[in-house]
């Protein structure tokens, strides 16, 4: 059974390796005091986008999306990126999920 | 203290529900207790080491660590999943009937205690990771604020270890010789499930591009975020938009573990079968 684990291990060490192919389009969003600057993000519809977010404050936050599907640690005073879509023209909610009653943010896809 | 409440209990049950799983998978196994117990511990502190470097972890393989280690933990437990599926075909058979034969307490035997133990230590880091950043960024933030998260951490603790023991003891009113084949269908889609996660994981690190489409929503029906939608979710991968991606991989899962499971099962009794065929001296 252990013998399993070091080539699991090697396995994914290899596709981690393998760049990720870079999306077209890039977003930006911040986390400041608790809530998302700007509130509202607006991004091209049926395209993959490269989202960065920024947290401002010292605490972590995680970056989650029910609407389309993303969830994502964002450590105090760092950044995360993470790969939208492609999503249809919509508009999507998202929130930092260590604060989910006061910091949401909508995501507006056209 | 509701915002902690909440959270915790959350977190609680998704990683209780799968201890319950396994607990209730290796019933009658001698040392199974130990072996959860090291799960647990192992998965416990796990999570506190990953809090601490979270942002370490995260700024790995340019930003894809956090997706890239959640998908490699969650695929190990798949892998587990499966070589305790595929290890009780080939020996269920016989333990059941050792069970009849010499009685339950004897029903032990080699088990993949190991394999177990891994699953309960990944379900546990998982979740557990999430609740010690949580409560770090509210003990952080300071004030008076840490009495009332101590109460709601409590709070949740318990009410999520009491859902998760529902469980178990729900299984456990399976009888006997049933349990073994609840409980292997239970860690197929359990397996699957896990499988799905990873995908997306592996999908917002930008790494798996097709297949994005959402192939249906049923968040009207029954969201995912929901508690039945969370228990649902963590128990079988039910996703309320899933994409095709993680259907793929679903899919793919359940029909590997089977067809292994199959396969293994045969070989079995057709050894068994020879050994009767040779009379015995």
């Amino acid at each position: 059974m252990q013998r399993l684990i070091l080539p699991f291990i090697m396995t994914v060490a290899l596709l981690a390796g393998a760049a990720a192919w870079a999306a077209d389009d890039t977003a930006e969003i911040a986390l400041k005091d608790h809530q998302f600057v700007p509130q509202v993000l607006t991004i091209p519809a049926g395209k993959q986008v490269k989202l960065t977010v920024k947290n401002e404050d010292a605490t972590p936050a995680e970056f989650e999306s029910h609407d389309f599907r993303v969830e994502k640690v964002v450590p105090g005073n760092g950044q995360i990126v993470v790969y939208i879509g492609p999503l249809q023209a919509g508009t999507y909610g998202f929130f930092d999920d260590f604060h989910e009653d006061t910091t949401k943010g909508k995501l507006v896809v056209k | 203290m509701l915002a902690t409440l909440v959270i915790v209990f959350r977190e609680i049950i998704e990683a209780g529900l799968i201890v319950g799983i396994v607990l209730a998978a290796s019933k009658g196994v001698r040392g199974r207790g130990l072996w959860v117990g090291y799960g647990v511990l192992g998965g416990a502190l796990g999570a506190c080491l990953v809090a601490a470097f979270a942002g370490q972890i995260g700024s790995l393989f340019q930003g894809a660590g956090q997706d890239l280690f959640n998908a490699a933990i969650l695929l190990l437990a798949v892998v587990m999943l499966a070589w305790h599926n595929v290890w009780m075909a080939s020996h269920g058979r016989a333990m059941a009937k050792e069970m009849r034969e010499v009685g339950a307490a004897v029903a032990a035997g080699e088990r993949p205690l190991f394999a177990l133990a891994i699953v309960v230590g990944v379900a546990v880091l998982r979740e557990g990771s999430e609740i010690v950043l949580f409560l770090y960024g509210i003990a952080a933030a300071g004030g008076a604020s840490t009495v009332s998260m101590l109460i709601g951490g409590v709070l949740g603790l318990v009410g999520g270890v009491a859902v998760s023991a529902l469980m178990y003891f729900g299984l456990l009113a399976i009888p006997a010789h049933r349990l073994f084949a609840v409980t292997s269908g239970l860690i197929a889609l359990l397996a699957a499930g896990l499988a799905a996660q990873a995908v997306v994981f592996l999908q917002q690190a930008g790494y798996v591009g097709e297949l994005t489409r959402t192939v249906w929503n049923t968040s009207s029906i029954l969201s995912q975020d929901s508690l039945f939608g969370r228990l649902l979710h963590t128990l079988i991968g039910y996703s309320d938009k899933p994409n095709g991606a993680q259907l793929v991989a679903y899919i793919a899962v359940v029909a590997v573990i089977v067809a292994l499971m199959k396969i293994v099962y045969a070989s079995h009794e057709r050894a068994r079968i020879a050994k009767r065929a040779v009379p015995a001296e």
